[in-house]
């Protein structure tokens, strides 16, 4: 049955009077504390979404212990004589690998959720455009933390010993779970870019690749040739992970520390609004 | 309880659907104004100037065959795709330069679902309510209030997966009232609806109108533009091609017919002498089967020939009013069939 009057319907019959407050008056656009209500609203819906699905953070479960192994023993002796003295080296590139590609699935997940009829709504509605796309960037924190939590287990189960401690751990685990969130923004402009999910899976591992491997998480720099150097010492992964590095073993806040954040930040100022805008336009 | 803000006749809540249709409206009235709309898709203009006026309190029906633009009208209106050409105003707003503010006097029902397939019912209401700027609380007691009113309660926390088409429209429309928006754009809203939902959905509209709300609904059924509109734009290929109230367009498209079928056969003849004395005009029989078609210049007529039959003994098997179909709206209105070309039959706009 479809009835609207019972008597909670405060609406006036007095039409437009009520409803049509002046169209003047309304806000031209969203305000900040708005924008970030919005957001809050929309992590929810996304994690909402993730409790009834836990499937979706396999990824983010198996990877790190997989790799962590498979990487110590493939090269721990050649690049470092043995498993447990690769670890130090190991264990931050891991760290910064994972949050990298923990945040490859954002990218996916929202060009498949873009197409769906409910993204026409959020259109619809008086929100900021950004909401839509920062909410679930907000939500995969959980992702990140979820991935960085278990990359940092697995190494202590082989036998790794931070020397930076507690404190240093803590530290590079923020920056692990900040990196992936200022990261995944490549990917969610790619999801907004691209026409099907599978395309920004396709993308998105040709952004991947490079990224990490073009980076300092399995070797030293210094091995690379002179040319390579160059991208691999400004490649924001290998910021992130020389300030992990730092934090984790050295329990040092060095000056990598703040060229990480610094690279994150750049990295969300630019895709960012690229996304933003990327979507304002998406028919 | 119907108070107008300007001064106007007093309406009963029943007539008060169409109200509104003094002709001295102003600019400031109009809840739609939208003039030589223009999208194209590739070279392909899916929108080809379009002309709307949409008066406050109205219900406004877009008619339109598959693929005539009706959506593409919607969606540049309602902000979803940027406009290509001409100008929109909503409620004053300009839609190009204040999306913003638009989106605060709207609510969108689009022709699919928009709402989220892995939440519940309550879910979906509250997650809107929030992004709307409500409360946790007031948008948990509004969720409450829509589902009760568009008898969802039992359902509320069930997953949408196990809804019926039905459900999942009235609960699209729930999510678009939450904000109490003044003006309501209804996208096909009883498309693929069973006769009944259908039946309660025009209920709904209709309540909605006599509570203040304007709105702009697109339809492929005349039947249903007759029912709740009080004006109607028929367009097809991205043109108006024509414009007016049902009773006019109605008038344009000329007779509907009375199907007679008699029990007795062999009384064609006699009935056929009937109906001819009740309407005027001769009717089509075919004598094997005992059936009469009678063109009808209203139908009202078809109770004038009932009567007549009946007066005189005849008794009959079964009797259909066939209502003009779209096909026939369009054949009078373009000079050509659905679909083919409704070239340029522009020049009846009314709005200059
Ligand atoms: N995103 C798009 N890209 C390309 N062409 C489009 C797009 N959307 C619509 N069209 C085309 O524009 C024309 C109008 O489409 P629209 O959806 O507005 O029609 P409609 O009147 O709503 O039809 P229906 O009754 O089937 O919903 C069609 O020819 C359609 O193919
Ligand atoms: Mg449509």
């Amino acid at each position: 049955m479809t009835t609207l009057t019972t008597p909670t319907d405060t609406r006036p019959a007095a039409a437009g009077a009520a409803v049509v407050v002046d169209p003047a008056t309304l806000p031209a656009r969203p305000g900040l504390r708005d924008t970030l209500t919005q957001t809050l609203a929309l992590a929810g819906r996304s994690l909402i979404t993730m409790r009834r699905n836990p499937e979706q953070l396999v990824d983010v479960a198996i990877q790190p212990l997989l790799f962590t192994a498979m990487f110590a023993y493939l090269f721990g002796g050649a690049i470092a004589g043995g498993v447990s003295s690769y670890l130090p080296t190991l264990i931050p590139g891991i760290l910064g690998q994972t949050a990298l590609t923990a945040c490859m699935a954002t990218g996916i997940s929202l060009r498949d959720d873009m197409d769906k009829g409910v993204f026409d709504r959020f259109r619809s509605l008086p929100i900021a455009r950004i909401a839509p796309l920062a909410g679930p960037a907000v939500a995969d924190l959980v992702r990140y933390a979820i991935a960085a939590t278990l990359t940092v287990l697995t190494g202590l189960a082989m036998g790794y010993r931070p020397g930076g401690g507690l404190p240093g751990v803590v530290g590079g685990w923020l920056v692990v779970v900040a990196a992936g969130w200022s990261l995944s923004w490549i990917f969610t402009w790619l999801g907004t870019v691209a026409r099907s999910a599978q395309s920004v899976q396709g993308i998105s591992m040709m952004v991947m690749f490079p990224l990490t491997f073009l980076s300092n998480a399995f070797v030293p720099v210094d091995t690379l040739p002179s040319w390579l150097q160059h991208f691999v010492t400004w490649n924001p992964v290998s910021l992130v992970i020389a300030a992990v590095r730092d934090l984790l073993n050295d329990g040092q806040v060095t000056w990598h520390v703040g060229a990480a954040l610094l690279g994150c930040l750049v990295v969300v100022a630019i895709f960012a609004p690229l996304s933003v805008r990327s979507y304002a336009r998406k028919v | 309880m119907t108070t107008s803000q300007s001064p106007g006749p007093q309406l009963s809540p029943r007539t008060d659907t169409r109200p509104d249709t003094r002709p001295d409206t102003q600019p400031g009235d109009l809840a739609v104004q939208a003039t030589g709309l223009v999208k194209t898709f590739g070279g392909h203009r899916a929108v080809d100037g379009v002309d709307l006026e949409v008066r406050r309190g109205e219900v406004f029906g877009v008619l339109g065959p598959n693929g005539a633009g009706k959506t593409t009208t919607l969606s540049m209106l309602a902000t979803l795709l940027p406009i290509d050409g001409g100008e929109a105003r909503i409620l004053g707003v300009d839609v190009r330069r204040e999306p913003h503010r638009v989106r605060q006097l709207i609510g969108l029902t689009g022709q699919y679902a928009s709402v989220d397939e892995r939440l519940t019912a309550t879910e979906n209401l509250r997650l809107f309510g929030r992004l709307l700027g409500m409360s946790r609380r007031e948008a948990r007691s509004r969720a409450v209030d829509l589902l009760e009113r568009f008898g969802l309660q039992e359902a509320a926390d069930r997953p949408l997966s196990g809804f019926s088409g039905g459900m999942r429209r009235r609960l699209d429309l729930a999510a678009s009232l939450l904000s109490r928006p003044p003006l309501i754009f209804l996208d096909e809203p009883t498309t693929g609806l069973d006769p009944r939902t259908r039946g309660q959905m025009w209920d709904t509209i209709r309540e909605l109108v006599a509570s203040g709300c304007t709105v702009l609904l697109t339809t492929q059924y005349l039947d249903e533009a007759d029912q709740l509109a009080d004006r109607i734009a028929v367009i097809d290929h991205g043109r108006k091609v024509a414009e007016g109230t049902p009773e006019e367009l109605k008038a344009a498209v000329g007779s509907s017919t009375l199907q007679v079928r008699l029990t007795d056969p062999a009384r064609t003849q006699e009935a056929a002498g009937l109906v001819a004395g009740a309407t005027g005009q001769a009717p089509t029989v075919t004598p094997e089967a005992g059936a009469l078609n009678v063109p009808l210049a209203q139908a009202d007529a078809a109770a004038d020939v009932l009567i007549a039959l009946r007066a005189a003994g005849v008794s009959i098997a079964s009797a259909t009013v066939a209502q003009p179909t779209l096909d026939e709206v369009f054949l009078t209105l373009t000079g050509a069939p659905t679909g083919a070309a409704a070239t340029d039959q522009h020049e009846n706009g009314e709005v200059a």
